[in-house]
């Protein structure tokens, strides 16, 4: 765990020098992924900006209209460069629907459009966990075991490290998988697919999990969600891919 | 019946369609044999640690007006734990905004605390900023630098606020921290039961 590092008088934040990276990597892969895909490159890649920018922007006013109170009381508080003052759910659905406008404006095919971002999906899961390894967050349960890690007190699972060596796995399969039908879509759902199995795997060894009734996870609820859709429509949108025309 | 046999039928006649339905057989298995039992040990309480969702680490200190502080005699008010320096710049910015939200409060039951590193600064310089800032709230004086290794201290400012039963909801490392954030995390812990 090395959340913070000090240059000189900056406290350099790891986690979200972590993020950053991912997503600088993920938009150039995203970017190749296109080129091979005969897309507009760059409109892939400004559709991706436009995303950020959007979610960025979606996520703090999110974040002020849940806490409207505190900014009525301290508006200039919005334009604050702060991390922690994010809706990071809701940033994320602003973010898609900013890209799906961005999208459909510049006429790019839908489906192979997602294709060339399941690289961009598979390297910034690897980043989350990253991010989450420097900073402690996503802690394990505690564990009595050789592989165990001491943090926040106790010897606990290396979840981050299981989420890790997964979203490493869930990248190589990506790169492995044969070309086939990936102008579909499928692509991106099996990258998503697998991602949400790796959560539902390892949310089972958390110890900061929220909890839902009878016990369940909540995180482990929504990816077992994600991943029932993103194998229904990935082998609808193949099929209709490989149906004749 | 038909519709069984025919669902039987197309399973064995299109492996990856079985495929699909057992990797969603065994996550909705691993789901449910993975919930957390009633009285398991993440349900119990977390230990001290300085982090969201764990017990805020107590500490005893003296205070800049004399009196000892102790922070788990604060049980039952919602605490706003600030650890400065004085020659700490992103401490001078966020510091006026920490009184305008204690004067805001302070009447609902906040509590703010002010914990000077003092290994690592001067309890004259601490005396001087608090002066230059008109600040009201306490000023713990953590000369050994002992309440600043309990909470792992890494960078200055850190801000931490604790709920009323003494648990971390929310931990802000670095600043300056906004005006807005501070009373959104106030005012969550002054709403909580």
């Amino acid at each position: 765990m090395l959340p913070f590092i000090r240059v000189g008088p900056l406290l350099v934040q790891l986690p979200g020098l972590a993020l950053l990276a991912g997503i600088w990597i993920g938009i150039n892969l995203a970017e190749k992924e296109a080129l091979r895909l005969r897309l507009n490159a760059s409109a892939i890649v400004s559709m991706t900006m436009y995303g950020l920018i959007g979610g960025v922007i979606g996520a703090r006013l999110l974040y002020a209209l849940e806490h409207l109170d505190a900014y009525a009381a301290a508006p200039l508080s919005l334009l604050a460069l702060s991390t922690t003052a994010l809706d990071g759910w809701g940033g994320l659905v602003v973010g898609a629907i900013v890209g799906f406008l961005y999208g459909r404006k510049h006429h790019l095919p839908l489906r192979p459009s997602l294709d060339s971002l399941a690289p961009a999906v598979a390297v910034f899961m690897i980043a989350l966990a990253v991010a989450n390894l420097l900073s402690g967050n996503g802690y394990g349960a505690s564990l009595d075991a050789p592989w165990a890690i001491f943090i926040w007190g106790e010897y606990r699972h290396p979840t981050q490290v299981y989420e890790i060596l997964l979203a490493l796995g869930v990248f190589l399969a990506w790169r492995l998988a044969p070309a086939g039908d990936v102008y579909s879509g499928n692509s991106f759902w099996q990258v998503v697919g697998l991602s949400a199995a790796a959560r539902v795997l390892t949310e089972a060894f958390h110890g900061d999990s929220a909890h839902l009734i009878l016990g369940f996870r909540l995180v482990q609820v929504v990816a077992l969600a994600l991943l029932g859709t993103s194998m229904l429509v990935g082998r609808r949108w193949s099929a209709a891919a490989a149906a004749p025309a | 019946m038909r519709l069984s046999s025919r669902f039987l039928r197309r399973l064995l006649v299109d492996p990856p369609v079985a495929a699909l339905i057992g990797v969603i057989v065994v996550a909705i298995a691993w789901t449910v044999i993975s919930r957390v039992p009633a009285g398991a040990p993440q349900a119990s309480p977390a230990p001290p640690s300085p982090r969201t969702g764990f017990a805020a680490p107590d500490f005893t200190l003296d205070t800049l007006d004399g009196p000892q502080l102790t922070l788990a005699g604060l049980r039952g008010h919602p605490v706003l734990l600030n650890l400065w320096a004085s020659w700490c710049l992103p401490c001078r910015i966020e510091m006026p905004a920490i009184q305008r939200v204690y004067e805001r409060h302070r009447d609902d039951g906040l509590v703010v605390v002010g914990l000077n590193v003092t290994s690592q600064d001067s309890q004259a310089a601490a005396q001087a900023f608090v002066q230059q800032f008109g600040i009201t709230f306490p000023i713990a004086l953590d000369r050994d630098g002992t309440a600043s290794d309990r909470y792992e201290l890494m960078g200055l400012p850190s801000t931490y606020f604790i709920d009323r039963e003494g648990i971390i909801r929310d931990v802000i490392i670095g600043g300056p921290m906004s005006e807005a954030v501070m009373l959104a995390n106030v005012e969550e812990l002054l709403r909580a039961p």
